[in-house]
């Protein structure tokens, strides 16, 4: 019976002494970022180049930008990435981040299904997000996880002049996912409805759907990804060294470009426009 | 159904090929498993003994609460232990969020009821008479517990076996508390949940068929030394 047990420490042991290591290194950052960069595969780059560049790990944990700023309450991440200016704003006046550096942006867009059942196509976001409600010609698929795509898509209501709880609970045509960006478009596509999502992400997607882009111009449709270091007063603990290393590679003139080109090659055109602390008003 | 036959093909070649990512995370669920179940059986085997053979008022609610928590959710244990371990929490000055550390401490939690629950049914199960002849031959009450355990050994075990199982395929609480960093916190369990969000199906079923091979693996071993 110890046998076993013994037996079984020490495969653990010698299995998790071969590569993973149980404790944290001395040096490592974290960081919560809005699943849409993630999913694009974006992080899965910049990751090993801040880690080579750096000398530290650098962990990445796939939050919507609704639980990344809990977690940065929480003192729990260094840094965080999001993508909801009016909550990162009031994160920085509420004295939990430094400061907000926007770094890249796209713009969000309307899919559906190709056949356009609720007849939505060219129209602005606005008009085509009344007449979703209005005729529910077809299902639209919703985040409802308070990340940055599903507090946007609660201000395209607004301006639609809906209330979002009405919508809500207007019928099955309204589906909450309750997921990241990626599994959000996997299912609009299952069930053929309609959805926002950013324009990344659905180019990543692209070849898994059957869905395609019906609204893309818009001023509200704007996307901006900031990067926010956690405020060390609140935290003693973060490290804002590592933090602010982190703001200046994400800024910096290289990664800039790399963010610029990023999914070229791939999807003939890039996923995100680089703005290294510019702050972008609608245009 | 192709696709199925498909994830097969994928696992088995992940398999030989060695990925080194497959592997990595294969030897990280297997290692932070083994921890958390070697720990609970350290601290629970004990203790259900402890409870099986001492009469106390209160002994067979006490029971019933244990057996209860057999369906805790992992996502609630995933819960307490983020509230815990949250550098605003209590023991949040450890900085052991987001770390294997984490994980373990979670699928600790999760097993013991388990453990202590089953140690106490496979305690039940063995013929009394064996604790008291060993008493009436002069044996102390912690060498008569000892014999009595090695009586129902195969049923501790299988409890062990039970506990490995929930521990690897556990998915709410390791997401939660262990944040499914790569190369740091991933588990088999969360790479199939973040691979099946991505949409990669077949990767995702490859690293099911991984999970379970690594499960009987573990079985098989555990049933060879339950022989000897």
């Amino acid at each position: 019976m110890l046998g076993v047990m013994v037996i079984l420490f020490v495969v653990g042991c010698t299995a998790s002494a071969a590569r993973a290591p149980l404790f944290p290194a001395a040096e490592r950052i974290r960081v919560a970022t809005t699943t849409s960069l993630y999913d694009t595969g974006l992080w899965g780059h910049l990751e090993p180049m801040f880690e080579k560049k750096y000398k530290v790990e650098l962990d990445i944990l796939y939050a919507g930008t609704g639980i990344a700023f809990e977690y940065g309450k929480r003192c729990d991440v260094d840094a965080i990435v999001t993508h909801d200016k009016a909550r990162e704003e009031k994160f920085v006046a509420d004295g939990y981040g430094v400061n907000r550096i926007p770094f890249a942006y796209n713009h969000f867009l309307i899919i559906g299904p190709p056949e356009d059942p609720a007849n939505v196509k060219g129209l602005s976001p606005e008009e085509a997000f009344k007449r979703l409600a209005e005729t529910k010609a077809g299902s639209f698929v919703s985040r409802g996880d308070e990340s940055g795509t599903h507090v946007k898509e609660k201000e395209i209501w607004g301006a639609a002049g809906f209330e979002h709880e009405t919508v809500r609970k207007s019928g099955a045509w309204y589906i909450e996912a309750g997921r990241g960006m990626g599994p959000t478009l996997l299912m609009a596509s299952e069930k053929n409805a309609y959805t926002l999502t950013d324009a990344g992400t659905f180019l990543a997607y692209k070849g898994k759907l059957d869905l395609v882009p019906l609204v893309d111009k818009g001023a509200i449709l704007l996307n901006v990804y900031s990067v926010i270091a956690v405020n060390p007063e609140k935290c003693p603990k973060v490290n804002i060294e590592i933090a602010n290393n982190l703001i200046n590679f994400l800024t910096s003139p290289e990664i800039q470009k790399f963010i610029g080109e990023y999914g070229v090659a791939e999807y003939g055109t890039g996923l995100f426009i680089p703005c290294a602390g510019a702050e972008l008003e609608i245009q | 159904m192709v696709e199925l036959w498909h994830a097969f093909i994928k696992a088995l070649e992940l398999i030989a090929s060695l990925d080194s990512e497959v592997m990595e995370i294969t030897r990280r669920s297997l290692a932070i498993s083994v921890t958390s179940c070697s720990i609970t059986s350290l601290i629970c085997v004990p203790l259900g003994s402890l409870i099986h053979f001492n009469r106390f008022p209160g002994k067979s609610v006490l029971i019933n609460v244990i057996q209860t928590f057999y369906s805790f959710p992992t996502v609630v244990v995933g819960l307490f232990v983020f509230v815990l371990l949250s550098r605003t929490g209590p023991l949040g000055e450890l900085g052991l969020l987001f770390t294997p550390v984490a994980i373990v401490v979670g699928q600790v939690l999760l097993i013991m009821p388990i453990m202590i629950g089953l140690t106490i049914s496979a305690l039940s199960g063995i013929d009394g008479s064996v604790v008291e002849t060993a008493m009436s031959l002069g044996a102390s009450r912690t060498q008569a517990s000892i014999l009595a355990l090695k009586e129902a050994r195969f049923a501790v075990l299988t409890a062990v076996i039970m506990c490995f199982g929930r521990a690897i395929s556990e998915v709410g609480l390791s997401i939660m508390v262990g944040g499914n960093i790569k190369g740091f916190t991933r588990t088999l369990t969360t790479a199939i949940s973040l691979e099946s969000s991505k949409g990669d199906i077949e990767l995702s079923l490859a690293l099911g068929v991984i999970l379970l091979t690594l499960a009987l693996m573990v079985n098989l071993l555990i049933g060879w030394l339950q022989r000897r």
